[in-house]
């Protein structure tokens, strides 16, 4: 499972590098939101990949940590994820108004000399 | 009311959260009760930060070893998040509070009118730069970082136009990226020690051996690149001057503080490692030659520029250099004296920012720009006059003596030449590292140092006198500016700030000094946050 779950990671950083590389803001926002999953995805396996281990202990007795998934990585890529995403439609808006002022959608606001 | 001052710390991050929040829910026009619930909000923001300064430095007793813990969910340290007051956080919650301040002041002359939620964005800035420097916990740092920069993304674009929509969708996806690190770089440093609190950090950090230490240095490393994004270092700081200068004055200067937050992330995760065996970004040679090439970087493009607005950016990457330098030297520490450039030099270049504004207005360009924008937001002049006029007063006489005059202290200030706070916070800067020079500490890096520290401020009296004879002594169409009172009254008050600075400068240095020495006893902040107890008895389910 570990090496389908780091080939995921890897595919997807590679894919969102090479495309905010490209010139054009869509792609740019393709790769930005690529990267954000691959982020996403390497947080949650910071907290080390278990099946069928709740995160939550219920307090009525046995604390074995073995038992139990880490709960903090999964809180905290919730955060990461909200955020992303504002940030993302936030991109987006500005991605729109640089095309609506510059009548093109090259990250520059102008077209490269042919 | 030792209870109630114990609640201090949390007060930076909730007035502006609900002053921001508040003017949300305002009606767009009502641009009057806006002003008044911002200045409201800084003030009582600036007086808490003295507040702070002072109790950080063991007044009134209250925290006696100069460390403020605050648990904001009432949840002991390791496990809760943690808000801790030092002396370096009081020292930036106040150096924002005042730029804020004159930056809104300023604003009310007429940036507030040229687009929506300009009070609020403003607010939620506040709010991320001090939440910033006051949480003791590295997610919530990042969480901070988001919230500043989510509002700085707005405030960039304020006022609209071409050069800063693709200024700042550049600005946009270099932070984006530089968040991403930062959250790698987190989620490493969690996998491995399995803390975030930046106290327990340090001690677990300390404990780590083997493939896991190679873990958490590459992980320190990331994180330490994330800084040098948000610092302005070369090669990552590109965005930077394009950015700084489309926006518009009160927000550029504002930003003048956002790459000093990267210097305080490197300086408090910097100085709390340090004993661990600081990895990779934090190590001193790395950030020592990355200084010095940013110093590089910075005078050449100051030198090569010819607009002022670019130059003041260049001059941000300059000051970011100067502090990278100082920080990085090794053998010897140069914290005491970096911390009074680094306030003076924020207070000058915002100063700068400002100024440039109202230059720019004697020349018939500026005067354009200004209409187009106002012209975009369906800003028709009688709002505008009414307001100016009637609200802020007459039009200052001798305008142009104003201006000039002002633009003279400023290039004293950036470039760092006597008789105001630049010239004494260089001067100590470059003191300090001849004598470890001629002591036993680095000689090569001392001269180095003091070497592009010079050339740095060369570079900028040159750049600047040739733009200022330009502007002040040309003989084509001059035009006389008309300038306001809130918009002069903030400029004279940060050069008049930094006159203060310069007059004080024993006290101002003694308070850094010991700021600098408690950053170099990371113990005293572990111990104090390690230890610090909820007020709550603990019950049986909360103890597992």
């Amino acid at each position: 499972m570990e090496l389908v779950y780091v080939a995921a990671i890897g595919v997807l950083t590679g894919s969102g590098v090479w495309l905010v590389l490209r010139p054009r803001t869509y792609q740019v926002i393709m790769g930005l939101s690529l990267l954000s999953y691959a982020v996403n995805l390497f947080i949650f396996g910071m907290g080390r990949l278990k099946v069928g281990h709740p995160p939550i202990v219920d307090g009525t007795g046995v604390t074995d940590s073995t038992l139990y998934a880490d709960p903090l990585p999964q809180a905290l890529v919730l955060t990461a994820i909200v955020i992303g995403f504002a940030t993302t439609a936030l991109f987006l808006v500005v991605l729109l108004a640089s095309r609506g002022l510059t009548g093109t959608d090259h990250v520059d606001g102008r077209e490269p000399p042919a | 009311m030792n209870s109630w001052m114990h609640h201090l710390p949390i007060f930076p991050v909730a007035i502006p959260l609900l002053a921001g929040a508040a003017m949300v829910l305002l009606a767009d026009a009502r641009y009057g009760l806006r002003a008044r619930i911002s200045l409201l909000s800084t003030l009582a923001q600036l007086a808490v930060a003295i507040g702070l300064l002072y109790l950080a430095d063991g007044g009134a007793g209250v925290w006696p070893d100069g460390i403020g813990v605050y648990l904001a969910g009432d949840w002991p340290a390791p496990f809760g998040i943690v808000l801790v007051v030092d002396r370096l956080a009081a020292v930036m919650l106040v150096l924002t509070a005042v730029l804020a301040l004159v930056c809104l002041v300023y604003a009310q002359a007429h940036w507030d009118r040229a687009g929506v939620h300009f009070y609020a964005l403003f607010q939620f800035l506040l709010m991320g730069l001090n939440g910033a420097f006051l949480t003791g916990d590295l997610f919530n740092l990042f969480v901070f970082f988001e919230v500043l920069l989510a509002s700085s993304y707005g405030l960039v674009l304020h006022g609209s136009g071409i050069a800063r929509v693709t200024a700042g969708l550049h600005y946009i996806a270099i932070n984006l990226i530089a968040s991403f690190l930062l959250l790698i770089s987190i989620a490493l440093i969690y996998g491995v020690t399995g803390t975030l609190n930046l106290a327990d950090l340090a001690v677990c950090a300390g404990a780590l051996e083997g493939a896991d230490r190679r873990l958490f240095e590459s992980g320190a490393a990331i994180l330490g690149v994330a800084f040098l994004v948000k610092a302005g270092a070369w090669p990552l700081n590109f965005w930077l001057v394009r950015g700084y200068s489309a926006a518009c004055a009160p927000v550029a200067a504002i930003f003048c503080i956002m790459t000093k937050v990267g210097i305080y992330g490197l300086l408090r995760i910097g100085s709390l490692l340090e004993p661990t065996g600081a990895p990779a970004a934090f190590s001193l040679e790395w950030m020592f030659a990355v200084g010095l090439a940013t110093l590089g970087f910075g005078s050449i493009g100051a030198l090569a520029t010819q607009q002022l607005e670019r130059l003041a950016g260049y001059f941000v990457i300059i000051s970011a250099g100067t502090l990278l330098t100082a920080l990085g030297m090794p053998g010897v520490t140069l914290t005491g004296p970096a911390l009074f450039y680094l306030i003076s030099s924020v207070l000058g270049t915002a100063a700068l920012f400002l100024l440039i504004e109202t230059i720019q207005r004697t020349r018939t360009l500026g005067a354009e720009l200004l209409a187009v924008t106002m012209d975009a937001f369906d800003l028709d002049e009688p709002l505008i006059a009414s307001h100016s006029e009637v609200v802020v007063g007459v039009a200052i006489p001798a305008a142009m003596a104003f201006l000039g005059l002002a633009f003279g202290a400023c290039v004293l200030l950036v470039t760092g030449l006597p008789p105001l706070s630049g010239f004494i916070a260089k001067f100590s800067l470059l003191s300090a590292a001849i004598a470890a020079a001629t002591g036993k500490g680095p000689f090569w890096e001392a001269w180095l140092l003091v070497g592009a520290v010079l050339g740095a401020g060369l570079a900028g009296v040159l750049t600047l006198v040739r733009l200022g004879m330009r502007i002040f002594w040309s003989t084509d169409e001059p035009i006389t500016p008309r300038l306001q009172l809130a918009e002069a009254g903030p400029v004279a008050v940060l050069i008049l700030l930094c006159v203060a600075m310069t007059g004080a400068a024993g006290t101002v240095s003694a308070y850094l000094d010991a700021t600098a020495q408690s950053l170099g006893r990371p113990s005293t902040y572990i111990d104090a946050v390690m230890s610090a107890r909820s007020v709550r008895p603990l019950t049986r389910g909360d103890a597992l």
